[in-house]
């Protein structure tokens, strides 16, 4: 049995909108305000700075970025270590490393094997190093990057979710953005506040991972590649420590399994934040078998771990989140990044070097070069709109290092679904070939495709002590979640799903809106903190109102 | 210490709140008490039972009805030219109003929502919760007179049978203040309070099993005194109506007594109740993690509890 | 008909609030937004402009400068104008010290009518309204669940704890709302985005006339002394029913007098 033989009832066609009359037109229109999203801001508005007629023609709003989160922030979440190479090119001397809300570079590294007991320190592989990298809360880095793109002349909108890209005679002209106070079945309560059709020259989207309208472009365009995406779900906690950590760290190793049956690929990080703060997660390829598998109660066993034990003891947890990362790299990228009247950036292309672990300095490249795509095609005076006026974006994506470090990991990641060691092996014979060798593209599998096992490990989960180990429901109270409890149902999925799948769901979900009901699965949909795991797995997220969902902070 | 204590009264009765704080005020030093309104007889006497040394009483048709500012003029009268230490109010709709408009008036300072008063080294000292009850406050004035409000259901009234010299009270009233009028009084009974105002709450959750669970839940309820409130669960699944959700998402409530049948007690749920004097569960699974804050917990199936609970309950007011 | 609605900018995620040791007051540092409570004054402000077809609905609010932005929800709902007393005399104001600063705010305002939302949602300053009202020396009516206008009147629908009274007042007035009366608008796209170019002003004390003496901590008449652990819940006890549960129920509620 796997999650793909209960698909979920969507479909693309259903959030294509045909045009009509614009109720709000903008020059530019950015979907999301994360790093991608921000960085075409700021870009615009540094190129339109020295192009005053072209902003004038643009109209009153130039440039504007919808954010569906309360805030640019609040639905961010990474590790983070940040390659500082595309935020110095971004500010290009206007602001200095130290001006970035960072928290330090990081100076010490290494890499631990773990066993249930023990740590055995490894080698740092070197896809991995992190010599001259900051840490970073990516969501402090989001508030910042907002402040910076208003600074430059950048509308935000926040509370305002992409729900319907409107397309007409073959191309983007915008997007309908997301309705308000309606209730459970749909209706429409005393503040109901419609969406509004916003009409763009160029439509960018950098809605992160699992990007709602990027798959109804990729749909409607035909742009998919031969490989599916894949993603892994990463749980993250961000702790205030009696002790400084003076390093960064990763580890394999258990909690997770090596053999290849199980296909349990990841490990965990623990990032200092500061000398006061550390954080600690932990991120697992959702092409994992085992419907017991839950990646936050693995976290929480984690942190029993003596290695972790010791960097906690003493401390107190004041954040948590959850959110996937596309790990299907070079080989999952969508055909082309553009459309007619259509750019996509960052994440939601799947622009993660998942060996490194980075792709935020990618997002942010992606968002640059998007600018410099939709500035030059509307100083030429060019219609957007037309066929290949935008292909100018994936020839500059094409000939940067976002696209040759993909293209030399391109093979890692899928070498270890054939377990550990033998993936561990093949990785280190990629990255001495510069990725030459094992010739040719590997083959990805979608998770949801993965057929099920069940391993009983759900006994060796920790109970929540509230010190060291907390349960799903207080982390999502943390997390700031305020999605309304007489919302609607946001998440599409099958109900009436054998109860495998309905404990696949159950266990897989961080935000415990899944449970296994009589004849089926039950949603407390309240509860989702769009992480996005859920359409990797057999449903498919879509963004409930604005201003839902969780209010990150510090992850 | 001289206090003044406002007395509240409501269809012939004087409110326990303020015969509560009277009490506190009688323990701490020398307590005097005001009554204004219509057609007082008998209350100055009452208050006298229950700890007045003396009460002022100003009884004017123009206070007949419960409204703010003219009482403000009285006490400013009363209280303006210095002798009291501090005035202290129960809180209610009315009162805090009273008191509030009355520190603009005398520029003094007010404490609210205080669970506690002292007299420690010759100060008054309030305390209150802060912060969703995680902290609790010590607090203290800069002026003459100090004015306080103190949270409803904290002092419970002490009857010591005395008896109090009455002082008949004239005030001018301003025209501002006069200028609101009510065209219509409260006067419905609800069935039973609100949960807001309970005192006894008795809610239910997902272990009930359905919406019939709630018919225990109410008989318990009713045999209390007490009010129905429901967990988010319950009411997301359409077992009992919204207006009784307590938690994050719902009402917030602190009753004396919180009875919570059934409910697993997740922090959704415990934000909405926690303040609460009193918490009793029951529940089937051990690890509920409201068996980590209730202060008595029961580990029973909750069919077999509250029909024998009920009865008891019963069985004992009756007595 | 000129509305002020006042507006308070609170710490944002109550999660994580925490109170300052050395100032033993909430830590405001961080975010703040504005007070939800207030949204439904702004919405019953919006509707009465809306009913009487002309008018002007201006926010005032007394607080740190960030608090203009948070104060842009409001005007991203209709309201025309923010008006902002930021000094730094003011932190660490009481009622008696807010009150007298923002009735002078209002005064310079002169408003047909002053709006208050059900409470601030960080614990301070409740009944704020009736000390404003004092102050300005208008007739109050509060715990408003339903108002309407007429003829230079408000007619309010009090929540008190027998039931609703209902109240009239000539205007100028104060009225302070309940959270039970309305349900607040989203912002509209093209309010969000006209937001920002609506006039919204920051005042100093010496604006509005008020000595730095007589705001903020120098001005309050209430002190905060200490900070403590709430008093233990006392022992917790858990039990197992071997049938004799309901009578072990009642003993305890009897020996705690809750029964």
């Amino acid at each position: 049995m796997k999650p793909s033989d209960y698909p979920p009832p969507f479909d693309p066609s259903e959030f294509l909108a045909a045009p009509g009359e614009a109720e709000i037109e903008v020059g530019v229109l950015i979907v999301g305000a994360g790093p991608a999203g921000l960085a075409c801001a700021i870009r615009l508005g540094q190129l339109l700075e020295g192009a005053p007629e072209l902003a004038d023609r643009l109209g009153d709003v130039p440039v504007a970025v919808l954010e569906k989160g309360r805030q640019p922030g609040s639905h961010l979440l990474s590790g983070a270590v940040v390659n500082p190479r595309s935020l110095r090119k971004l500010f290009d001397g206007r602001y200095q490393t130290r001006d970035l809300p960072f928290y330090g570079r990081v100076e010490h590294e290494s890499v631990y094997f773990l066993t249930p007991q023990r740590h055995l320190r490894i080698p740092t592989p070197p896809t991995m190093k992190n010599g001259g990298n900051y840490v970073a809360s990516l969501a402090q880095l989001g508030r910042w990057l907002a402040e910076r793109a208003e600074e430059g002349g950048a509308t935000i909108l926040p509370e305002t979710s992409g729900h319907a890209l409107l397309v007409g005679d073959g191309r983007v002209r915008g997007v309908r953005t997301g309705d308000r106070g309606r209730g459970r079945d749909g209706q429409e309560l005393g503040n109901f506040e419609p969406g509004s059709d916003v009409h763009a020259r160029v439509t960018v989207l950098a809605e992160g991972t699992q990007g709602h309208l990027t798959g109804v472009a990729l749909d409607r365009f035909g742009l998919q590649g031969d490989n599916p995406q894949v993603w892994a779900l990463g749980v993250k906690e961000v702790w205030k420590i009696a002790r400084p950590l003076d390093r960064v760290i990763h580890t394999l190793g258990w909690p997770l399994r090596a053999a290849k049956r199980y296909r349990e690929f990841g490990g965990s990080f623990v990032y200092p934040m500061g000398e006061d703060m550390l954080t600690v997660g932990l991120v697992v390829g959702l092409d994992y078998r085992d419907s017991e598998l839950s990646v936050h109660d693995l976290l929480q066993q984690l942190k029993m771990h003596p290695l972790l034990q010791e960097l906690l003891l003493g401390g107190e947890r004041v954040a948590w989140g959850a959110k996937t990362i596309p790990e299907g790299g070079f080989l999952s990228l969508p055909k082309r990044l553009h459309a007619p009247g259509l750019l996509i950036c960052g994440d939601g292309a799947g622009l993660v070097n998942v060996p490194a672990l980075k792709g935020i300095h990618y997002a942010v490249e992606s968002g640059r070069l998007a600018a410099e795509a939709a500035f030059s095609a509307l100083q030429r005076g060019e219609t957007p709109g037309r066929r290949g006026a935008l292909a100018g974006y994936d020839r500059a994506l094409q000939e940067s290092f976002v696209w040759r470090d993909l293209k030399q990991v391109r093979n890692m990641r899928p070498a270890f679904g054939r377990g550990l060691v033998l993936g561990g092996a093949l990785a280190g014979a990629m990255t001495a070939t510069r990725g030459a060798f094992p010739p040719g593209d590997a083959r990805m599998e979608a998770d949801a495709d993965q057929e099920l096992i069940r391993s009983d490990r759900a006994k060796s989960y920790p109970a929540a002590d509230g010190k060291l180990t907390f349960d799903k429901l207080s982390s999502v109270f943390l997390s700031g979640n305020a999605t309304r409890d007489d919302a609607p149902n946001h998440i599409r999925v099958q109900r009436e799903v054998p109860k495998e799948i309905a404990e696949l769901w159950t266990r897989m979900c961080p935000a415990a809106v899944y449970e296994v009901a009589e004849n089926g699965v039950e949603v407390t949909a309240s509860n989702c903190v769009q992480c996005g795991a859920i359409t990797a797995k057999g449903g498919r997220l879509t963004p409930p109102e604005g201003g839902a969902g969780p209010d990150y902070k510090l992850t | 210490m001289k206090f003044l204590v406002f007395l509240e009264h409501h269809e012939g009765k004087l409110q326990k709140d303020s015969l509560g704080v009277l009490g506190k005020a009688a323990a701490l030093g020398e307590a005097e008490a005001v009554l204004l309104g219509s057609e007082l007889e008998g209350l100055a006497a009452d208050a006298g039972r229950f700890g007045a040394q003396r009460v002022y009483v100003m009884d004017d048709v123009l206070l007949a009805k419960p409204l703010p500012q003219p009482r403000v003029d009285a006490l400013e009268t009363l209280v303006g030219e210095g002798g009291f230490d501090a005035v202290l109010f129960g809180a209610s709709v009315l009162s805090a109003d009273v008191a509030a408009g009355l520190a603009a008036r005398l520029d003094a300072g007010l404490n609210y929502d205080l669970t506690d008063l002292a007299v420690e080294g010759g100060e008054l000292v309030g305390k209150r919760p802060a912060l969703g009850d995680s902290v609790y406050v010590d607090v203290g004035w800069r002026s003459e007179p100090r004015l306080a409000l103190v949270r409803s259901g904290t002092f419970e009234p002490q009857e010591s049978g005395g008896s109090a010299e009455v002082e008949k009270l004239e005030s001018r009233l301003q025209d501002f203040s006069l200028a609101a009028t009510m065209v219509e009084q409260a006067h419905e009974e609800s069935e039973g309070p609100s949960i807001e105002d309970a005192d006894v709450i008795v809610a239910g959750g997902r272990g009930l099993g359905g919406p019939e669970g709630f018919a225990a839940v109410e008989e318990l309820a009713k045999a209390l005194g007490g009010a129905v409130a429901a967990t988010r669960a319950v009411v997301d699944a359409g077992w009992y109506p919204y207006s009784a959700q307590v938690g994050q998402t719902g009402k917030t409530v602190s009753p004396k007594l919180y009875l919570a049948v059934g409910i697993s007690g997740a922090i959704q749920h415990k934000v909405g109740m926690q303040s609460s004097g009193l918490i009793v569960a029951i529940n089937k699974d051990p690890n509920a993690p409201i068996f980590e804050y209730a202060d008595l917990g029961v580990v029973g199936d909750l069919n077999e509890i509250l029909p024998k609970l009920t009865e008891l309950v019963r069985a004992r007011r009756a007595a | 008909m000129k509305i002020a609605v006042c507006a308070k900018y609170v710490p944002e995620a109550t999660a994580t609030r925490r109170i300052d040791p050395s100032t033993k007051r909430l830590d405001r540092s961080g975010e703040g937004v504005l007070n939800p409570f207030d949204a439904n004054a702004v919405e019953e402000a919006l509707k009465l402009k809306e009913a009487t077809g002309d008018g002007e609905v201006v926010i005032v609010s007394v607080g740190p400068e960030k608090a203009l932005e948070a104060m842009r929800r409001a005007l991203a709902m209709g309201a025309d104008r923010v008006v902002l007393v930021s000094d730094e005399a003011v932190a660490g104001s009481d009622l008696v010290a807010t009150s007298r600063v923002l009735a002078a705010a209002l005064e310079r305002e002169s408003a047909d009518l002053v709006l208050f939302g059900q409470q601030a949602n960080d614990g301070d300053g409740a009944v704020l309204w009736a000390a404003v009202a004092d102050r300005l020396q208008q007739p109050l009516i509060s715990q408003v669940a339903e108002l309407s206008h007429e003829d230079g009147k408000v007619r309010g629908k009090r929540q008190t704890e027998f039931g609703y009274d209902v109240i009239e007042a000539p205007l100028p007035a104060v009225v302070a709302v309940s959270d039970a009366i309305n349900v607040p608008r989203y912002p509209a796209l093209k309010g969000i985005m006209g937001a920002k170019k609506k006039p919204q002003e920051t005042l100093s004390l010496a604006d509005i006339g008020v000595p730095a003496e007589e705001a903020g901590e120098a001005g309050s008449r209430t002190t905060v002394e200490a900070l403590n652990d709430p008093p233990s819940r006392g022992d917790i006890q858990k039990i197992e029913d071997d049938g004799s549960a309901a009578e072990k129920i009642v003993e305890f509620l009897a020996e705690k007098k809750a029964v």
